[in-house]
């Protein structure tokens, strides 16, 4: 039986569960005029016996199909043949890449080497065993379970109670799934991280000034070692997220404060929705616009005068990852200036401010922190931008501050090791968990000052 | 501003010829102007903003609409009998009939060379086409049937515009010499256009007049629809517990800085942990739905763990105590009360969520879904790939022909998140309630 079937028959168990479980409370109950009256509505005695029933046989399937795909390769590998299995461990993973491809079908050679298909063999045997126990065990368990609860409903049975605190465990670890994420995240990032600073060490990734992650394919191959000085990758995040907030801060900022305090509500109602769909617009949009319209544009521009500009010019990606981040600034902005009590501004007008020197001198300042916390979520946002500097930006890691030439991002560099063929274990591909960990660090540290920030401002007026 | 009032008294003290009136009134046109300047830089802000909105969809429309016609070409087909074998219909070589009815409309053209450029104004897909006609009516051999055949992508530019005739031949990819028979084709009313539903119909391919987005759409659907499934109950679940259940404590304090974080968090991280987590340790299948949903839920969580907050926080505490006071149990009381009335705002921040989701391509660049994928995905364990990124791949691509075809992709892209919204605000608007 595949797994998804044999997810919904435990789906319909569970079913059967809450029917066989509501009969029999039905069953038991006397009437209006019995002395023993149940304890709770039936719903909940069915509602008791769905639950027992489903979530134990779940949780067998689950742990099971997480645990299945490693001791099934564990035995292949185990199973294989004296001279494949003596092979290092990176051949190892090649030959079960093989092996996988066999069984699942998508076999591009012409005849394939019988050792292998032995293995195929035996890899679908085992498979097909796994689903088989699986199926025969987690359905035991349901019905076990089905009986089990069936046969304990009494009228005196608090299923109700019994019912409320399963459904509170199980919202407990939903709200949890959250640190779950977060662990396996720096988990997963920093594993791999650990492994690629046994072989680059870290002052050389965090300070060397030489970026050309190319290992050899053979080992006396020309430029042989690849250099992992991460530093000119860091100045051009810097560089685009710099160009990306000198032009979203103004724009943002401005048009949050001419919405705010200047503009009718005509204006209001057409502006502010249109200023919003610019967020809406995913970000490979933007990367194709910047890509096609803007980068050839800043050239031409460049050109007539008479400037060398890249093609793939950082300042063509930061201006469009500006425009992206244009409404973040804005709504986040207009929040905090709404949020500045309109009795100071009356104390300005009444001082005979204007209108500017009130929101300059007085409401400005007053909003001040919210508006640096916002914008520290924007500058968190440019540099984890992905697609816009992917498709706009350039590969080549050169170390400049100009930002008419093309300069790359630690994101462009992540997608740019990690897409395509890729064998684990290489510092190549270890080199991107590395970025991931430094991109995760910065802008964990960049969200949580501006989180705390932007909450300690929020308590302020409240 | 306040040190010159104050200075203004202190000579008006002195001589009563100069009054405060007269100071401010010296300074009040300057600072009328910086008040115009001010204002000038708003409204300047403003239009900038909205400029930008109109450029990019002037250039994506601009590029795209093209897109949704595609050039066809009227052929005299002859099915030759003596070719087509009753047994080999399915291998024959339907591009031979093809060739030879451009011979018989051409019949000057004789060097191999002009003739290869002529076969070249066809596309490949006329061959399939062909085979699907005799497979579907064999009844049709050794007749000649006028049949409409797809133009190759470099014509169907040319016949669009979007290629000039005006280049130097050098730089054009269309020779004179195709440019004169293409003329004579259109003399002759055998050049139309007509609405492409190859685009909507077909997956990827490398030419791009038989290249589609309906794989890509498949993909997203599936991806999506396991989004939603494990999004939104464990995403209301958990802001359940935590504005309805939680105690407020360390742990509490805990899993809300966490939501937090993990929304500001970049997508690429996400796919990080997809990687590290679902393909290699878990030997989750690559490039396929599941993966795909699986990082996209755990992206989308703390969006619709905030937006489903705040409705409950917005359900006023009357509604509880009316229910507690009438002996529901705390559970009873949240299920039976609480929910319904918190659902729209729920539902509201959820296709949000889900538009995000869908327009959302890097964390899924991690998982494999960037493959050249020409089949419709069938379920979620095949492999696939998403709209955004079928707009990435093709954006890639040199031909002229797909650039149209991204700016098509992407309006479709557009029009789908149009309708997200445009749902998610009518909800809204019709289920809100002031208390």
């Amino acid at each position: 039986m595949s797994p998804l079937a044999l997810f919904a028959v435990l789906i319909l168990l569970s079913g059967a569960g809450y029917y066989f479980g509501k009969r029999r409370a039905f069953a038991l109950d006397g009437g209006p005029a019995a002395t023993v009256k149940l304890h709770s509505r039936p719903t909940y005695h069915g509602a008791l016996v769905a639950l027992w029933c489903g979530i134990p046989a779940f949780f067998v399937f689950a742990a099971w199909l997480a645990c299945e795909t490693q001791i099934i390769t564990h035995l292949v590998v185990s199973g294989l043949p004296e001279a494949l299995r003596g092979l290092p461990a990176d051949r190892i993973n090649l030959v079960v890449n093989d092996i996988r491809n066999i069984v699942a079908g998508n076999v591009v050679a012409a005849t394939v080497d019988p050792a292998m298909q032995a293995a195929a063999d035996h890899y679908r045997s085992l498979k097909a065993t796994s689903h088989a126990a699986l199926a025969v065990i987690s359905l035991c368990v349901g019905i076990a379970a089905l009986l089990l609860v069936r046969s304990r409903i009494v009228p005196a049975l608090r299923a109700r109670n019994q019912v409320e605190s399963i459904l509170t465990l199980v919202l407990i670890a939903c709200s949890t799934i959250a640190i779950f994420t977060t662990i396996g995240i720096v988990l997963s990032v920093l594993y791999e991280s650990i492994l690629f600073f046994r072989v680059v060490p870290v002052t050389e990734f965090l300070f060397g000034l030489n970026w050309s992650p190319q290992m050899a394919i053979r080992a006396d191959q020309v430029g042989a070692s690849g250099a992992f000085g991460a530093v000119p990758v860091f100045v051009g995040t810097a560089l685009i997220s710099a160009i990306a907030m000198f032009v979203a801060v103004p724009i943002g900022l401005m048009s949050a404060i001419y919405l705010s305090e200047y503009a009718g509500k005509r204006l209001r109602a057409v502006a502010k929705p249109l200023i919003e769909v610019l967020a809406g617009i995913p970000t490979v949009v933007y990367g194709f616009f910047a890509a096609l319209t803007v980068a050839p544009h800043i050239r031409g521009f460049g050109q007539w005068l008479g400037l060398d500009v890249a093609s793939e010019s950082a300042l063509a990606a930061g201006l469009v990852m500006g425009v992206m981040i244009i409404p973040f600034v804005s709504s986040l902005s207009d929040d905090f200036i709404n949020a500045v009590p309109q009795s100071l501004r009356d104390g300005a007008y009444s001082l005979g401010a204007t209108q500017s020197e009130t929101i300059r001198q007085v409401i400005i300042p007053a909003a001040l922190p919210g508006i640096i916390g916002g914008v520290l979520l924007a500058v968190s946002r440019a540099i984890g931008e992905t697609m816009i500097v992917v498709m706009a930006a350039g590969l080549s890691a050169n170390l400049t501050a100009n930002p008419l030439q093309a300069v790359t991002t630690v994101t462009v560099q992540i997608v740019t090791l990690l897409v395509g063929d890729q064998e684990f274990d290489s510092p190549k591909t270890l080199a991107a968990f590395a970025l991931g960990l430094v991109l995760f660090v910065i802008t964990l540290c960049l969200n949580i000052i501006a989180l705390y920030v932007v909450r300690k401002y929020r308590e302020q007026y409240e | 501003m306040g040190g010159r009032l104050r200075n203004g008294s202190a000579m008006n003290s002195q001589g009563p010829q100069i009054r405060t009136i007269d100071i401010v009134k010296q300074g009040l046109a300057r600072r009328y102007r910086a008040e115009r300047r001010f204002r000038f830089y708003g409204f300047a802000a403003i239009v900038l903003s909205i400029t930008a909105l109109a450029l990019l969809f002037i250039s994506i429309i601009g590029n795209g609409y093209t897109a949704f016609w595609q050039t066809r070409i009227l052929l005299d087909i002859t099915f030759d009998a003596a070719e087509l074998q009753r047994d080999t219909l399915a291998s024959a070589d339907y591009e031979a009939l093809v060739r030879a009815a451009l011979q018989e409309k051409f019949p000057e053209v004789q060097s191999r060379q002009e003739r290869r450029l002529l076969n070249s104004m066809i596309s490949t897909a006329a061959a399939f086409e062909l085979r699907n006609m005799a497979l579907g009516a064999p009844d049709i051999i050794g007749k000649t049937v006028p049949v409409w055949v797809f133009a190759d992508d470099d014509i169907d530019m040319i016949v669009k515009g979007q290629f000039s005739r005006d280049v130097a031949e050098e730089n054009r990819r269309v020779s004179d010499r195709q440019l004169a028979w293409l003329d004579r084709l259109t003399a002759d009313g055998r050049v139309d256009t007509k609405f492409n539903l190859t685009f909507f119909r077909s997956g990827d391919s490398r030419e791009p007049e038989q290249a589609g987005i309906w794989g890509a759409v498949m993909g997203s659907f599936y991806t999506l629809v396991i989004t939603l499934l494990l999004s939104f109950p464990v995403g209301v679940a958990a802001a359940v517990y935590l504005e309805e259940f939680a105690r407020k404590n360390r742990w509490t304090d805990l899993i809300e800085v966490n939501i937090n974080n993990l929304a500001a968090v970049p997508s690429i991280v996400f796919g990080l942990l997809g990687l590290a987590v679902f393909l290699n340790f878990f030997g989750l299948p690559r490039s396929a739905p599941l993966v795909g949903g699986l990082v996209l839920t755990l992206m989308t969580l703390p969006t619709i763990i905030i937006a489903s907050r705040s409705a409950l926080k917005s359900v006023p505490p009357s509604i509880r105590e009316a229910a507690l006071g009438v002996g529901a149990s705390k559970m009873q009381m949240v299920v039976h009360h609480v929910l319904p009335l918190a659902l729209p705002g729920m539902l509201t921040g959820t296709i949000i969520g889900m538009a995000r989701a869908l327009g959302e391509s890097a964390p899924l660049l991690m998982i494999g879904m960037v493959a050249f994928i020409v089949d419709i995905p069938k379920g979620i364990f095949d492999p696939a790939t998403v709209l955004p990124v079928q707009i990435y791949l093709w954006a890639d691509s040199p031909e002229r022909a797909f650039v149209e075809r991204t700016s098509a992709a992407i309006i479709v892209l557009l029009a789908f998140l149009l309708v997200m919204n445009a749902t998610a605000v009518i909800l809204r608007k019709k289920f809100e309630r002031r208390w």
